[in-house]
């Protein structure tokens, strides 16, 4: 969810000010008492889990690391809902909707290897060098220069990144229930603000979990009930082009992957397979799903290594199957979805539609709930909608709890009170994560006022993420990096990646340059520029270590490739070995790429 | 959690449990009146099988995780 939100929810969050003061616009759903106490009994739950969970949270180790004694299964599963927020759920049908099956592309090859790699590559260094957090991975292989600069930005853009997604949430809880904003925003932070604060991140991590489960109940119903009344995946197939045939919904190809990745101008995105497999299949990817502490966290939560190794890989089966509930309804809706009259229903980008305010028309972000409404009874969809709620909380806890964690640890501790006791961290852990809801409000009403603003938070985030991916694989898998080196190729990346989109921003035909075609869309912007920004931050770093000093072997053990004893993992049976299920992933991933292509 | 103290698994298996009694009971009770809610599909009685599985999986993790049961 962080850095990698669906274009139709950015577009949708730009044109805010129309649907905040939509009061007269009907809402989308509307809930009876028993949807209501199903929400409500949601709400008591994560409450009494935080403060069963505040007893286990006395210990700087049990409050940020939740004492480091996550199953594999539950650093798997909280590692991929911290990642499955709404914004994901709306905002992809949304895209789904839009592209077509094209969207599948974030879920998979957007995914899925850099899940596996750092499970099984770069997680013994994460995990045996006992570092609390990227930063921190840093301030041992780099200096505290280099961790200063990755935690400051991580924790600016954690807290806008909480605040978009509570605003996200509330403007989703006003068009779908007609919900006040400032009541959602107020309702939703308070409850995250306590059980993070009471139980740490435990706390966020068992809360994740139930999240991942709710939003499977609530969700997974939409797209089995749509497949019955569309006639399976070869009914849709057929009724998306008899609707095309009829124009009734734009031209495209819907329902197929790769095969029109040949040439930009052959697909709705604008972009090309050499982007989606290096700019998004690695350079986007490997940055978010490697360094982004908010998931890495959770892994490092894990109680043994095979355990942290295992948590991705369970994590990535459960990521290939999210593309069911999420792009599919979208795919449905295409061709199910209906007016009162019985008339095919065509949704719109947001401008559009507000363009056309109270004509009755639904934007592309609306999919998702209008299928809620279509299927589900009273109960169902009470469940529906606490799984879209429990989505934006599960975001803004994870976020609250990595902040709390890089502002105690990595700026707190080494820049202002260096030898406090571990009460004391605990303490400041805990004030932290009212101070990160604090800001996250201050940022929700920002974006409310200035949609535009989040166009700049996604390419904020870009301008750090794949920077420090080039930072962390150099630093893991080369021991003669040196300090230096790591310090000024983080920052002359983050520089480059500035630069070209600000170049870009001034002047849009630069595009031609960056993603070298003219035919190339935004979307492919973000690709290709950090597939740059990867790229100049490991020459820079090869370049000035080169003239520079490597630092001894011996300062290195846990921290690089060549230089760290690994510990020998004792032999288990071939259904508990982590490379027996990455292959089994690896081939689910390769067989689903082909089967859609 | 492989110590003591209450699993995930079971705060999961009491949540679900709670749904899939009240979906379940809503279905029972559209069966009961003859009566099904304004929704496409409503003849096949979606709140009655996936209130039953929803229970039947909280009922599982809420007792096969109970607390002070080794797991």
């Amino acid at each position: 969810m962080l850095g990698l939100v669906s274009p139709a929810l950015a577009a949708s969050l730009r044109s805010a000010p129309a649907a905040v003061f939509a009061f007269s616009a009907p809402s989308l759903a509307h809930l009876t008492a028993l949807d209501i106490s199903v929400i409500a009994i949601y709400f008591v739950m994560v409450i009494w889990i935080g403060f069963y969970l505040k007893s286990k949270a006395n210990t700087s180790e049990e409050f940020f690391m939740a004492g480091r004694e996550m199953t594999a299964w539950i650093a798997g599963l909280s590692f991929v809902s911290a990642n499955l927020g709404s914004l994901e759920l709306m905002g992809w049908a949304g895209s789904a909707y839009q592209y077509g099956i094209l969207a599948a592309h974030w879920y998979w090859i957007g995914a899925i290897p850099a899940m596996l790699f750092l499970g099984m590559v770069m997680m013994p260094f994460y995990y045996v060098c006992r570092t609390h957090s990227v930063p921190g991975y840093l301030k041992l292989r780099f200096g505290q220069g280099s961790s200063t600069v990755a935690a400051v930005s991580f924790a600016f853009m954690t807290v806008l990144m909480s605040g978009v997604n509570m605003f996200s949430m509330a403007k989703v809880m006003q068009i779908v229930l007609g919900w006040d904003l400032t009541f959602s925003i107020v309702v939703s932070s308070l409850a995250v603000a306590a059980y993070v604060a009471l139980g740490g991140l435990r706390s966020a991590i068992f809360n994740e979990v139930l999240q991942f489960v709710l939003i499977w109940g609530g969700a997974l119903l939409v797209p089995i009930l749509g497949l019955i009344e569309a006639g399976g995946w070869n009914g849709l197939k057929a009724r998306i082009a008899h609707n095309i045939a009829t124009q009734l919904i734009p031209a495209g190809d819907y329902t197929h992957m790769w095969r029109s990745m040949g040439h930009f101008s052959d697909n709705p995105m604008g972009i090309h397979w050499t982007g989606i497999v290096f700019g998004l299949g690695f350079a986007i990817s490997f940055g978010y799903w490697t360094t982004d502490f908010l998931v890495v966290q959770r892994v490092l939560a894990a109680n043994s290594l095979r355990s942290a190794r295992m948590a991705p890989v369970i994590g990535s089966f459960f990521k290939m199957a999210v593309p069911f509930i999420v792009i599919l309804p979208g795919l449905l809706g295409l061709v199910v979805l209906q007016n009162a009259d019985g008339s095919h229903m065509l949704l719109h980008g947001e401008n559009f539609v507000a363009a056309h305010a109270g004509e009755g028309l639904h934007s592309y972000n609306d999919v998702l709930p209008l299928m809620m409404v279509r299927y589900l009874t009273p109960g169902l969809l009470g469940l529906g909608i606490t799984a879209l709620i429990a989505g934006f909380m599960s975001g803004m806890a994870g976020n609250v709890s990595a902040f709390s964690a890089v502002w105690t640890y990595d700026i707190y501790k080494p820049h202002m009170v260096k030898n406090a006791s571990d009460q004391h961290y605990v303490a400041v852990g805990r004030w932290a994560t009212i101070l990160g809801v604090v800001v996250s409000i201050a940022a929700a009403y920002s974006v409310r006022r200035a949609p535009g603003i989040m166009d700049y938070v996604q390419a904020l985030f870009s301008f750090f993420i794949s920077p420090l991916l080039g930072a962390v694989l150099m630093g893991m898998f080369w021991k003669r990096a040196t300090k230096a080196g790591g310090f000024w190729g983080l920052l002359i990346g983050t520089v480059t990646s500035i630069s070209l989109f600000a170049w870009v921003k001034i002047d849009p035909s630069a595009l031609h340059y960056v993603a070298f075609s003219p035919d190339a869309k935004d979307m492919a912007e973000n690709m290709y520029r950090a597939l740059w920004s990867v790229s100049v931050c490991v020459i820079v770093i090869f370049v000035v270590s080169m003239f520079g000093k490597a630092r001894p072997i011996a300062e290195l053990n846990g921290l690089v490739y060549g230089a760290t004893k690994l510990p020998a993992e004792e032999p288990v049976p071939y259904y508990k070995n982590e490379y027996f299920w990455l292959v089994i992933a690896l081939v689910c991933f390769l067989a689903l790429n082909i089967y859609f292509w | 959690m492989h110590n003591s103290g209450i699993s995930i698994w079971f705060f999961i298996g009491v949540l679900l449990t709670i749904y899939g009694a009240m979906i379940l009971g809503y279905g029972v009770f559209e069966l009961a009146v003859g009566r099904t809610a304004n929704v496409i599909l409503a003849n096949l009685h979606a709140p009655v099988w996936w209130g039953a599985l929803l229970l039947a999986l909280g009922l599982f993790y809420g007792v096969r995780f109970r607390p002070g049961r080794d797991s």
